[in-house]
C-alpha cells in the first residue's frame, strides 16, 4: 500500500489509564520527527478535535488510527466502528486493545457486582443516598445521557477489525518508533502483525540471561517486596516469578533492569493460543516439588495466580464465554 | 434440558504406557462404560499441555479427564510429576473461573481396566448432574 507523503493519523483511547496516551508524548523530540510525516486529525486527548470532524471525513480517508484501551462502554464501540470506518488501517495500541489489559480482569465479576462494589460497597465510598450512573437521567432541562455500562471488557480485536497490534503496557517508545517507521514505510508486514516487537522472548534478550541456570528448579517462590534481588543474577534463579521466558520481546527488559520481575505485557510469542496457559505450563515446569501439598507450597507466595498469568490477557482467554463470573 | 437427555462429552487424555493399556484392558476385557468419553492417547500424560485443556473445553467439551501412571511408574521417570504440577496450577486458574470441577487428574495402571471403567461411570453421572443443574441456572459469559 502507498501511503500519501503526509499521513493522515488518529489517536483514540477506550478504557485505559492514559499510559498510551503518555507513550506517545514519551517519544519526546523523535515526535517531532513523526509529526512532520504525519497531520493528526483526531487526538481528544491532546488536541480540539471533535467526533464530528471525524464524521466529515469521507471513509478510509484516515490513513491510519492507532486506538488503545479495551472497549467497556457503548461510547467506545461507537466510536472504534467509526474510526475504523474512516481509517484504512487500524493498530491496536497497548496491553489493553491488544489482549485486554489490566482492566480485563474486572471480567471475573458480573456487571452487576462491579457497580454495586465501587458505587455502594468499596470501603473508600461514601453514598449515602446510594446514587447509582443512570444510562438516561431526566432533568428539567431535558433527558440527560451516558454511555451503557457493557457486560464484559473486550479487547479492540472482539469489536472491530484490526489490521496491527503495538504491545506493551505501555509500549516503550523505542517499540512506539518502529512501529510507526513501518506503517510510514509502507513495506507492511501481513495483516494480524505485531509491530515494533521481537518475534523471540524476552528472556533471549534479557541482559541477565547469561546468570540463567541451566535447569531452574524452585522449591518456593519469592514475592519481589520481600528481598533487594542481586541485580546482575537472573531473578529466576533468584525464586521470582519473571514472565521473560514466555513473554514476547522488545522491550529492553527495562522492567528487569529495574530489579521487576516481568509480567508479561508484551503477550505471547507468535503461535501461542493463550498466554495465560502458556504461562502455567512454564512455572509448573520450574517448580520443584513432587506431591500436591509441596507444589501449593512452592505457589505459596503467589497469592492471586489468575491475576498473574492473565494480567494482561484474560478478555483474550479461549475460555472467556464460559467463565462463571464472581459476585462480590 | 432434564438429565436424562444430556450427554455429556469427555475428552481423555491417556498415556500410551499405563492408562492407555488400562482402558485397551477394559476393552478386551468387554467391561462396559459409557460412551461419552473420547479418548486420546498420548505418549506421556506430561504432553497434555494446558492449552490443550482449554482447547478442549473451548470447542464444547463438557469436562476434560488427563490420566497418566501412578507417581513412580512413570515410563520416563518423572512425566507425572510435572503433569501433577502442571494440573495443580490449571486446577487453580480453572476454580477462579468457576470451570474447576469440569477437569480432573487421575492415575490408572495397566492393569486398572475395571477400575477405569468405574471412575467414567461415577464421572459421567457426576458431569450430568452438574452440566443440567448449570444449565437450569442462567449462566453469564464474558463472550
Amino acid at each position: 500500500m502507498n501511503l500519501p507523503a503526509k499521513v493522515k493519523v488518529a489517536f483514540y483511547w477506550n478504557a485505559s489509564c492514559g499510559g498510551c496516551e503518555e507513550a506517545i508524548v514519551d517519544l519526546g523530540e523523535d515526535l517531532f520527527k513523526v509529526l512532520e510525516a504525519v497531520d493528526i486529525v483526531f487526538w481528544p486527548v491532546a488536541l480540539d478535535f471533535k467526533l464530528e470532524d471525524v464524521e466529515r471525513l469521507s471513509d478510509g480517508e484516515i490513513d491510519v488510527a492507532f486506538i488503545n484501551g479495551g472497549i467497556r462502554f457503548s461510547e467506545h464501540e461507537k466510536v472504534v466502528k467509526l474510526l475504523r470506518r474512516k481509517s484504512k488501517i487500524v493498530v491496536a495500541y497497548g496491553s489493553c486493545a491488544h489482549l485486554g489489559g489490566i482492566p480485563g480482569l474486572a471480567n471475573l465479576w458480573t456487571k452487576a457486582s462491579i457497580m454495586d462494589y465501587v458505587y455502594l460497597k468499596a470501603p473508600s465510598v461514601v453514598n449515602e443516598s446510594k446514587t447509582l450512573p443512570k444510562e438516561i437521567t431526566q432533568t428539567d432541562a431535558g433527558d440527560l445521557e451516558l454511555p451503557a455500562f457493557l457486560d464484559a471488557l473486550k479487547p479492540l480485536g472482539q469489536v472491530i477489525d484490526v489490521d496491527y497490534y503495538v504491545p506493551g503496557c505501555p509500549p516503550t517508545p523505542n517499540v512506539t518508533l518502529k512501529a510507526i517507521e513501518t506503517l510510514l514505510s509502507g513495506k507492511l508486514p501481513p495483516k494480524g502483525a505485531v509491530l515494533g516487537a521481537s518475534a523471540r522472548a524476552l528472556c533471549d534478550t534479557c541482559p541477565l540471561n547469561e546468570t540463567k541456570p541451566e535447569k531452574l528448579a524452585i522449591k518456593e517462590f519469592r514475592r519481589p517486596h520481600t528481598f533487594i534481588p542481586d541485580p546482575k543474577k537472573c531473578l529466576l534463579a533468584q525464586g521470582l516469578l519473571c514472565l521473560g521466558p514466555v513473554t514476547r520481546g522488545g522491550c529492553e527488559a527495562k522492567c528487569i533492569k529495574a530489579n521487576m520481575p516481568c509480567t508479561g505485557c508484551f503477550g505471547p510469542l507468535d503461535n501461542v493460543l493463550d498466554f495465560g496457559a502458556r504461562a502455567l505450563s512454564f512455572i509448573a515446569s520450574i517448580i520443584d516439588q513432587r506431591d500436591e501439598e509441596g507444589i501449593k507450597k512452592a505457589l505459596g507466595p503467589i497469592i492471586d495466580l489468575v491475576g498473574q498469568v492473565y494480567k494482561f490477557s484474560l478478555p483474550s482467554c479461549p475460555l472467556r464465554g464460559l467463565i462463571k463470573r464472581k459476585e462480590v | 434440558m432434564s438429565k436424562s437427555e444430556f450427554e455429556p462429552r469427555i475428552v481423555v487424555f491417556a498415556c500410551n504406557w499405563c492408562s492407555y493399556a488400562a482402558m485397551d484392558l477394559a476393552g478386551t476385557s468387554r467391561i462396559q462404560y459409557p460412551p461419552n468419553v473420547r479418548i486420546v492417547r498420548v505418549m506421556c500424560s506430561s504432553r497434555v499441555t494446558p492449552e490443550m485443556v482449554l482447547t478442549a473445553l473451548a470447542e464444547g467439551a463438557d469436562a476434560v479427564l488427563i490420566t497418566g501412571c501412578h507417581p513412580g511408574d512413570c515410563h520416563y521417570l518423572v512425566g507425572n510429576y510435572k503433569t501433577l504440577a502442571r494440573y495443580t496450577l490449571l486446577k487453580n486458574v480453572l476454580d477462579e473461573l468457576g470451570l474447576g470441577d469440569r477437569v480432573r487428574l487421575e492415575w490408572f495402571s495397566a492393569g486398572e481396566g475395571e477400575r477405569f471403567a468405574q471412575y467414567v461411570r461415577s464421572f459421567v453421572e457426576e458431569i450430568k448432574e452438574r452440566v443440567v443443574n448449570l444449565q437450569a441456572s442462567t449462566p453469564e459469559g464474558g463472550r
